[in-house]
């Protein structure tokens, strides 16, 4: 990864909230740990896992609408948040050090974020709560607009709005309705047009389809290929449908409670998975040749998720990997770069076979 | 000519494009609405509602504007006409009427001092009316601002801020108010003696005790109630939406917590204003309400209870006043709701 063409990178990403207790007895709900990934610029990046595995934490903490409780984001070469506790990193990624062989560390830093609001924006996962009912469409869309003053006269707010509605194939009549006038599919494309009036460069798109029909999930996902290419803009696409996730993203990350597993080109790591999670993801989607279907094996994993309040120690699959050992119990495994480009954390890699 | 093929019956016109005027006819828009007029066209739809706000109307006019046009006025005692029943006159009046003179006729009768019982209710529901009216005015702003910010700042702020409801909450409102309205009244009779403070000899003391202890003791519901609603909304991902859009706190409370919570601070208000007629009655009760010879609902009602065996009109109007300005308010209440609550169109 050269440093030049990344737009967003966030550095051992961490996100606890807290839950309960007090002093030494608190307890902490490890939503995200440890989570670095970058993002190209123009690029898309898929987010997988189940639910509850820390997918929308780790948008929304990109975002700082929740505040890291560790790590580093750089949005465009700038530091927009540093919790000054983690060490800086090189050029090829691997951890600064000083002459002793001590890790650099960041300068604490939380930037004002209002400047980044508008640059980065977020598409959310539920069309019916996403929208204000009291606001008209023209108003919601218009939100950043009026936040930014961004619009000189009332009619170059309007005509960007109508522009903008237009855009994602809604048109001027609908700006004076209300949310609740509108199905499912519509709304989305408003909260799309909302999070294009900010004119953004990268957009989280937090389960955008989940909450669609298929037939309109299509529609939509076809929709923000158009707009990347139009506008050029960089997406986090969070699901927890591989199948759309593949169709979207240009590189794929796998996420297991709070954890990324695996990182890689979409065709790669849907071809050659080799972290055992990620393949017992992938043996999950359907296919629709009854003959490719019988002949596949479906890897059904054992027992359920492990409590993001207290998870396992040294690799949190490890409670219901086929492989787990005393190493896995140990030690928590590091992302380790299997082919260009394709990154996995798991200690038995070798033994990874299906 | 038999076997024309299809081709031939296209013609080159056909295919060019429609003019923007063409296009323009065919998009069917529907009138520009915004959440006030669509609301009031839904307000108009409901007949209770409807009716209900007529009665308020009607009320008003009675209260605010009736008096004016009076023959008789509030605290005018006429003599040897007491304790008249409705529509009967007194000695000195019968004797104007025999000597070719027209007296208007005493509608609701006279009460114990010869004073027009009809003009009576009309200043009692007026005095009524603006107790509910200032007190549900004053409770609304200080509480929703209150609730609205304890809930959205969460944390310690919260707890300081619903703590001190909480001691407010404890402090007996009767009790507050004869404290003071007898601190007061020394302050307030200095006050009338300047000029531009005579309306408030008017008022007397305890009404603006009553204004106050409103002021400082009722917002509490008002504020637990908004303040439950902001912590159910600030959640929402509307309202994080607007935050990843740059929004600050005062624009988020304004345009989203606020116009949310608008369904139930209307009810809660228009509740309110029920209830602040009620306290204006039990204090008049109690004499600690309106300063004599002004009445009050309430201290009509009170004054009628001693007779009620002999005149028991006298006390069935200011109750049945009471109980219409009450009915009417909550009706009304319940049909702004259903109005401006989207959620529920039909």
């Amino acid at each position: 990864m050269n440093g030049q063409d990344i737009l967003v990178e966030v550095q051992h990403l961490q996100q606890y909230f807290p839950a309960g207790g007090h002093g030494k007895n608190k307890r902490f709900v490890k939503a995200v740990d440890d989570v670095s990934f970058a993002i190209k610029k123009g690029e898309t990046l898929g987010l997988v896992g189940e639910s509850g595995c820390g997918k929308t934490t780790v948008g929304r903490t990109m975002l700082r609408l929740y505040e890291p409780t560790d790590g580093r984001i750089i949005y465009d070469g700038k530091i927009i948040f540093d919790s000054g506790k983690c060490p800086l990193k090189n050029d090829d990624g691997s951890d600064m050090t000083d002459g002793n062989g001590k890790p650099v560390l960041g300068k604490k830093t939380a930037v004002d974020m209002l400047p980044y609001r508008r640059r980065m924006q977020i598409v959310f996962q539920d069309p019916y709560a996403s929208l204000d009912p009291r606001m008209t469409i023209g108003d919601i869309v218009g939100e950043a607009i009026d936040i930014h003053r961004s619009a000189g006269s009332k009619k170059e707010r309007r005509d960007r709005i109508i522009s903008l509605l237009e855009c994602v194939g809604l048109n001027s009549e609908h700006a004076n309705r209300y949310p609740h006038e509108f199905s499912g599919g519509q709304r989305q494309r408003v909260g799309i047009a909302r999070a294009l009036a900010a004119d953004p460069q990268f957009i989280v798109c937090d389960e955008p389809v989940s909450a669609l029909d298929v037939s309109i999930q299509a529609q939509v996902v076809n929709m923000f290929e158009d707009l990347q290419q139009e506008m050029g803009l960089t997406y986090l696409f969070i699901a927890h449908d591989l199948s759309v996730v593949k169709h979207i993203s240009n590189r794929i990350g796998v996420m297991y409670l709070g954890k990324m597993v695996e990182l890689a080109d979409s065709f790669e790591l849907i071809a050659h998975s080799v972290h055992p999670y990620t393949k017992s993801l992938i043996s999950a989607i359907p296919v629709a040749d009854p003959n490719t279907a019988r002949a596949a094996k479906r890897i059904t994993l054992q027992g359920d998720v492990p409590s993001p309040l207290n998870p396992p120690s040294g690799c949190r699959f490890r409670t219901r990997c086929p492989y787990a050992d005393e190493i896995c119990a140990g030690e928590c495994p590091q992302m380790k770069e299997v082919s260009a480009g394709h990154w996995a954390a798991c200690h038995h890699l070798d033994k990874v076979d299906y | 000519m038999k076997n024309r093929l299809p081709g031939l019956h296209l013609k080159a016109e056909d295919f060019i494009p429609a003019t923007a005027e063409e296009k323009e006819s065919l998009v069917i828009m529907r009138d520009s609405v915004n959440f006030w007029r669509d609301g009031l066209r839904r307000l108009k739809k409901n007949r209770v509602a409807m009716v209900s706000l007529f009665f308020i109307l009607l009320i008003m006019v009675f209260a605010y504007v009736l008096p004016s046009f009076w023959p008789y006025t509030y605290d005018q005692q006429i003599r040897t006409s007491e304790n008249l029943s409705p529509f009967t006159y007194g000695e000195a009046e019968l004797e104007r009427i025999a000597a070719g003179e027209k007296v208007f006729p005493h509608i609701c009768g006279t009460d114990k001092l010869g004073r027009d019982f009809a003009v009576r209710l009309m200043m009692g529901a007026r005095i009524s009316l603006t107790v509910g009216l200032v007190c549900a005015a004053i409770v609304l702003v200080i509480g929703a601002l209150f609730g609205a910010i304890a809930g959205f700042a969460g944390g310690w702020v919260d707890n300081i801020m619903m703590r001190f409801t909480d001691i407010i909450y404890t402090i007996p409102d009767i009790l507050l108010i004869i404290i003071m309205a007898m601190s007061l009244k020394p302050a307030l009779e200095q006050l009338v003696l300047h000029k531009g403070f005579l309306w408030l000899q008017k008022l007397g003391p305890n009404m603006i005790a009553i204004f106050l202890v409103f002021a400082l003791i009722y917002w509490v519901g008002m504020a637990r109630i908004t303040r439950s609603q902001v912590l159910i909304l600030k959640e929402s991902e509307y309202v994080t939406a607007a935050r990843a859009l740059g929004a600050g706190s005062a624009r988020i409370i304004r345009k989203h917590l606020l116009t949310n919570c608008i369904g139930t601070l209307t009810v809660t208000t228009t509740l309110q204003i029920p209830s602040a007629i009620f306290t204006e009655s039990y204090l008049s009760f109690l004499g600690i309400g309106v300063q004599v010879p002004m009445p009050s609902l309430g201290s009509l009602a009170t004054d009628a209870v001693k007779g009620m065996n002999t005149y028991p009109y006298l006390l069935l109007y200011p109750a049945i006043l009471i109980s219409v300005i009450i009915l009417v308010f909550n009706l009304f209440g319940d049909g702004l709701r259903d109005a401006f609550d989207p959620k529920l169109k039909d």
